[in-house]
């Protein structure tokens, strides 16, 4: 094993993993975190916390780590290089490791113009490859971006995210490549509606063996109702929404909506167990995160194995 | 045609609306006149293609300037016929006066200060309370 | 060229409340290119200028005058003469030009008439845009022409991200994903493949504004 990561070993034994997601409260109540965790446990192999997601203040991704490593999780820290530069987060990186984390999750974050304070100066030094550059040298190499010694380097896990869904299409595959040539360990991707783009991307990505350099743990999310579906078929960037979804949400019975949509993401579940190159899921259920395990169970995830 | 129209409307000839610069309108302002419109030809039938838009958006841009310093813009407007139209070119004098005489003497010459209120607030100075002035 | 725009008339006036004897000076270079601050800009913001305080009952006067640059010592220079029968003066060339004036005439305050904005260029009459940050190492070379700084709006080297949608940036619809012009322009130039998958390093930001102020020199130009 390269780091202590649960997620590592799970993947490294051939199960399939099960990752999800929190997101941090905007205030400094830990209890907001305790109780999105109690919901996941025993259901995932990691979990990922938020970094100022859509560029909105929320407590910090590190110290929503420390209240789930307190829980027992083995915790994602997320780190976008949209707030902070190069000196920043390489500091980040060595407090993380001091904190006992063993993932990381390198963005580039979405454009503070989306958030609660888009008058905010851009900072974006680096961008999320050369992050993923970052990491994989100080576990490497124990270096500094400067190329100085670090006295004990941090070693990380490290992931990205991938966006199979984005335009321009043809370069999803190369991307991928760059970002395991820059040293990435696994990639958590967009959520999937549409499985026969997804299905081509991955072909592209096993014709080039990446999958056996990158762990591929493929998104999904629930929807929760008929607007959430039409909403994020239209205003989200980089969302493919495919209408036989919305027409099968719209056609459940009534207050029975969201059970259709956890139906829509087990089957979803099952479908991408079965691609060559899957390695694991991703299940993003933000603000319902108590849905998660339901899902996990009817997916047939759980229990989750011993390593 | 021989028609009557308001004497109080002074014309100036220019050989395309084209020609007129947002100066000019300002400048009218300026020397005291009450008010000034840029009467061209109907949008498509410029001889020059296109100088009547561009009248109609030099107009548009000195309203904006006027409404900004706080005179009311209506006292420049852009109108639209053919030169064959002697009664309407009589109706758009009366109309122009009325509207003038309407809003009173210019503030250049009164010096009363501002004639229009200022975005966000109502006509007496009071601040519109948030939610208006947010629809706005 | 520089691309400004001037600044909110209410702004303008508010600046000038205590003066009423000032200089209004345009600029012949960038700034009247993009129809901002040259000799007609100059005409018209004068004469609002006027008409804003008449209006009130109160004078003002404007010295027009429009130079042939901002940026060079000897244009400003022609201005000497004057500058001191004057209380101010409300400048209407770049940020560059109002502060040529402001370090020329130590007692006469320097008025910014505009918000001076970006590098750029023409895309048709009427409409300016961005096209250059100034950072000091160019790239265009390897990006088919087309600057990731500026043209991505996360100044992405390795992009595009997850956010590029049908051509355009997840920040706005208007908005062209920079990193899907890049692709398109290497893949016309047969450069895709050689260049796309090489992982451009850690931009050394030294050179562009955050190594702080800069200066150029030539040397063999110096007297």
């Amino acid at each position: 094993m390269k780091t202590a990561s649960r997620l590592e070993k799970v993947l490294a034994s051939g199960a399939f993993a099960v990752t999800s997601e929190c997101g941090p409260p905007r205030g400094s109540d830990p209890e907001v975190i305790r109780k999105k965790g109690e919901c996941l446990k025993g259901v995932v192999d990691a979990i990922n916390v938020t970094d100022n997601q859509t560029s909105v203040v929320r407590m910090s991704s590190i110290a929503s780590c420390v209240i789930l490593k307190e829980m027992g999780f083995d915790p994602i820290v997320q780190m976008t290089t949209r707030d902070r530069n190069r000196i920043a987060l390489q500091s980040d990186i060595l407090g993380a490791g001091a904190l006992g984390m063993n993932n990381i999750l390198c963005l580039s974050g979405d454009h503070q113009r989306f958030g609660d304070h888009p008058s905010a100066k851009n900072v974006y030094d680096i961008d999320s490859i050369q992050l993923i550059q970052t990491v994989h040298r100080m576990r490497e190499e124990g270096k500094f971006i400067n190329g100085q010694e670090i006295k004990v380097a941090p070693k990380f896990f490290i992931g990205a995210a991938e966006n199979p869904f984005a335009d321009p299409f043809e370069i999803r595959v190369p991307r991928l490549a760059k970002k395991a040539g820059a040293g990435v360990d696994f990639i958590q991707t967009q959520c999937i509606y549409n499985l026969d783009k997804f299905r081509l991307w991955m072909k592209g990505v096993v014709e080039r063996g990446l999958h056996q350099k990158v762990k591929i743990l493929a998104g999904v999310t629930p929807m929760k109702t008929v607007g959430m579906a039409r909403y994020m078929k239209a205003s989200v960037p980089g969302m493919d929404v495919p209408d036989a979804i919305i027409d099968r949400l719209k056609g459940a019975a009534k207050g029975k909506v969201g059970d259709e949509g956890i139906k829509i993401c087990v089957e979803t579940i099952q479908q991408l167990r079965e691609m060559e190159g899957v390695a694991g899921v991703h299940i993003m259920a933000i603000e319902w995160e108590e849905k998660v395990k339901e899902i996990a169970e009817a997916a047939g995830l759980l229990p989750r194995p011993q390593v | 045609m021989r028609m009557e129209y308001p004497s109080n409307v002074k014309i100036i000839r220019v050989p395309c609306t084209g020609k007129v610069d947002a100066l000019y309108l300002l400048k009218a302002l300026e020397s005291g006149l009450d008010g000034v419109y840029v009467a061209g030809c109907k949008e498509g039938d410029c001889h020059y293609l296109k100088g009547n838009i561009r009248a109609r958006k030099r107009v548009g841009y000195v309203k904006q300037i006027l409404q900004d310093i706080g005179i009311s813009p209506e006292r420049v407007a852009m109108y639209n016929l053919s030169a064959a139209e002697g009664p309407r070119f009589v109706e758009i004098a009366r109309e122009f006066t009325e509207k003038i005489r309407s809003l009173g003497p210019s503030p250049i010459r009164t010096g009363k200060g501002r004639e229009i209120p200022r975005p966000g607030e109502t006509a007496a100075g009071e601040k519109k309370p948030e939610g208006e002035h947010q629809a706005a | 060229m520089i691309i400004g725009h001037r600044k909110p008339l209410e702004e303008i006036l508010k600046m000038l409340e205590p003066f009423d004897k000032i200089i209004l000076a345009g600029c012949k270079g960038c700034v009247a290119v993009c129809n901002a601050g040259g000799e007609k800009e100059v005409g018209i913001l004068a004469s609002a200028i006027r008409l804003a305080r008449k209006k009130d009952g109160k004078d003002i006067e404007v010295k027009e005058i429009t130079l042939e640059r901002q940026c060079d010592p000897e244009y400003i220079d022609q201005l000497q003469n004057v500058a001191g029968d004057h209380q101010a003066v409300l400048s209407i060339a770049c940020g560059v030009g109002v502060q040529y004036l402001a370090e020329r005439y130590k007692s006469t305050p320097a008025l910014p008439g505009l918000n001076t904005d970006f590098m750029g260029g023409s895309r048709e009459q009427g409409v300016w845009v961005e096209r250059c940050q100034g950072c000091g190492n160019c790239v265009l070379h390897l990006t088919g022409g087309i600057c990731p700084i500026t043209r991505c709006s996360k100044s992405l080297l390795n992009g595009p991200c997850g956010g590029s949608s049908k051509g355009k940036c997840e920040i706005n619809p208007d908005v062209e994903c920079g990193w899907q012009l890049i692709i398109d322009r290497l893949k016309s130039l047969g450069l895709l493949e050689a260049l796309y998958e090489q992982i451009m390093p850690y931009k050394d930001w030294l050179t562009s504004r955050d190594g702080g102020p800069r200066t150029i020199t030539r040397e063999d130009m110096r007297e």
